[in-house]
């Protein structure tokens, strides 16, 4: 697509972090002085999963804010792919470029109909006037009934997704990034408020989703059981940057961490 | 799916029929009501005529506010400012068609310019003479006072109530500059004493009727556009930006450009019903850019519910008619009316007269 080309040409990084999707080096952002992330370095590989988990406060959603627009930071690179800077595009141009963001708390269009809401998501051209012109066709529609299929859904395209469960509202906005077909994926707290059952569910759809070797996905989470079932590679965050990565295992027993957050 | 398809063209078809029966009664009854003869008991005097055009006027700036408040979420509260903008265009035009017949009988320039000893026709008013030029400016102006004004607030991501007082102020800074002669758009008196319009006598009944049909036509015309724009992804989008705007940028849709299509759209329409409005009601003055006249139109939608647009059609209709009974048979209670009636809409209202006429319709199918 031609405009994703210029936007590429226009954020060009003079920085090049060669085998990275995501690079973070030293993101520092403040607000009113208090520093949300300090000196923040991060890379994700390509089609790698990774969860981060830390404390209330220790800037993850910040990090994920950094990543998709929403927050400038105050200084530190932010490359896309290993070459282009995201601190200089907005939201909609990220998103465009392939990263998708599930919000913390659950945020689907409640007045949409569940077909709806996977219909506006779905990848294509997001211009006013290709989309006031814009025509559902059958592959679309077949596309939409698989990740129907895919979020348990299936059944309920009709509903309004404001009358959906707490949990079917996560899964909704789950849909929403599969429709979006992004290369990266960043989830916050896909399981807050689900049932253990539920819980168990969206970790299976995580790892099936992370089988996908171009795709990469970012998962906030504070629920071990969970982290634990995803099985994958672990970064702390505490008071803005990094304090351990590895294992869950090995991250668990380093003593820094315990003494911060699991030890408390 | 199916179920849902059929419900669509249900509810498709009691629309076709709505707009038809309303189509027949504006542009067939009312004119044969009117050709009655003057002593029959169901003779439609001829002042209804302008009275009832002005109306549909006013339904057609509640359907442009309705898609930017409605669907977008946008409370605009400045949008009289673009029907004023466009009247007072056709007011220019229907003053350069004076041509010699002014008091002072100067072929080039206005009474008021006369009047005020201007020698030259300001440049602002070159072309006006031209019909075709005038019709361009009535979308033109108002729809690029709202693309810079919208560009500069929605880029900033103004929302909320800070967009309704920064659109307050446009209105109200508009009315100032339009009160002062130096404008060279008539000042506190504004454009008046028109004559006629494409050669055709504004004082005649059968002219005013002309406007009165051709309202009518605007209003349908405006009801069928809107509604196909709501219908499309486009308005999928808009009604998802107002219920969660960010996650609408994160799907990676402009909600800048989304609103600025529907902001300066809203305010062409506007400009359009405004300037229809004035040859029916004969003048133009700066009093139509004050900020209460925009807050009246958002009462309009609210009683007849935003988010629908035969409500904002409903709601301008039947406020307008109760504004003109009430502030002939009990002038100082219309603005306690006005007030009461907001309050009580919003308390127990929230979606108006079509959030009522749903409630029935839900009865009664329980009755079922």
């Amino acid at each position: 697509m031609s405009e994703n080309y210029y936007i590429e040409e226009a954020s060009q990084s003079d920085k090049v972090a060669a085998g990275s999707i995501l690079y973070l080096d030293g993101v520092t952002v403040s607000f009113d002085g208090f520093r949300a992330l300090n000196e923040l370095s991060l890379v994700i590989a390509p089609g790698e999963l990774r969860t981060i988990i830390g404390p209330n406060g220790a800037g993850k959603t910040t990090m994920m804010d950094v990543i998709t627009g929403k927050t400038r930071p105050d200084k530190g690179d932010v490359l896309f792919d290993g070459q282009i800077d995201l601190t200089r595009l907005d939201e909609s141009r990220i998103a465009n470029l392939g990263i998708g963001r599930k919000f913390q708390k659950p945020t689907v269009f409640e007045n949409l109909t569940v077909f709806e809401n996977l219909e506006l998501a779905m990848k294509s051209r997001r211009g006013i006037f290709f989309t006031l012109r814009h025509k559902l066709d059958a592959e679309a529609r077949d596309r939409i009934a698989e990740v129907l299929k895919t979020v348990g859904l299936t059944g309920k395209e009709g509903w309004q997704a404001g009358a959906l469960s707490h949990g079917q509202k996560q899964w909704l906005e789950i849909g929403i990034l599969l429709m979006q077909d992004q290369r990266v994926l960043l989830l916050d707290e896909p399981v807050a408020g689900l049932t253990d059952a539920e819980t168990e569910a969206t970790a299976q759809l995580i790892l099936d989703l992370a089988k996908q070797p171009d795709r990469s996905l970012v998962v906030v989470e504070h629920d071990m059981e969970f982290v634990r079932a995803l099985g994958s590679k672990v970064t702390v965050l505490h008071e803005g940057s990094v304090l351990a990565e590895g294992p869950l295992d090995e991250v668990q027993n380093n003593p820094r961490v315990v003494e911060v957050y699991l030890g408390r | 799916m199916i179920l849902s398809r059929l419900a669509s063209s249900q509810s498709d078809r009691r629309f076709w029929l709505g707009f038809i029966a309303s189509a027949l009664v504006l542009c067939l009854l009312v004119p044969l009501l009117n050709a009655l003869p003057e002593g029959s008991a169901l003779h439609l005097p001829n002042y209804m005529i302008p009275l009832l055009g002005k109306y549909l006027c006013y339904a057609v700036l509640a359907l442009a506010l309705d898609l930017v408040w409605g669907y977008c979420g946008v409370l605009s509260l400045g949008h009289s400012a673009f029907f004023a903008l466009g009247g007072y265009v056709m007011g220019m035009h229907l003053m350069r068609a004076i041509g010699t017949r002014g008091v002072y009988g100067n072929a080039e320039l206005p009474d008021f310019m006369v009047f005020l000893n201007w020698k030259s026709l300001p440049w602002y008013w070159f072309g006006f003479d031209q019909f075709w030029f005038a019709a361009v400016m009535v979308v033109l102006v108002p729809g690029a006072l709202a693309f810079v004004f919208g560009w500069l607030a929605f880029r900033s991501r103004i929302t909320g109530v800070y967009l309704s007082i920064i659109t307050q102020a446009m209105t109200y800074a508009l009315m100032l500059a339009f009160f002062r002669n130096e404008m060279g758009f008539g000042g506190n008196n504004g454009l008046t004493d028109f004559k006629d319009l494409l050669g055709f006598d504004l004082s005649q009944g059968s002219t005013k009727m002309g406007l009165y049909l051709a309202s009518a036509i605007l209003l349908g015309g405006s009801l069928l556009l809107l509604r196909h724009v709501v219908a499309t992804k486009l308005g999928r989008v808009m009604m998802a930006l107002r219920d969660a705007e960010s996650r609408v940028r994160f799907l990676g849709y402009s909600t800048t450009h989304a609103k600025l299509f529907a902001f300066t759209l809203s305010a062409m329409l506007a400009g359009v019903a405004g300037a229809l409005y004035v040859p029916q009601v004969g003048i133009i003055n700066p009093s139509e850019f004050s900020p209460a006249n925009s807050i009246e139109v958002a009462i309009w939608v609210a009683v007849g519910g935003r988010g629908t647009l035969v409500g904002a059609i409903l709601g301008a209709l039947s406020v307008n008619a109760a504004k003109t009974w009430l502030t002939g048979a009990a002038p100082e209670v219309w603005l306690f009316f006005l007030g009461a009636l907001f309050i009580l809409v919003t308390l127990l209202l929230p979606k108006g007269l079509m959030g009522l006429k749903k409630r029935f319709s839900k009865a009664e199918e329980g009755h079922v």
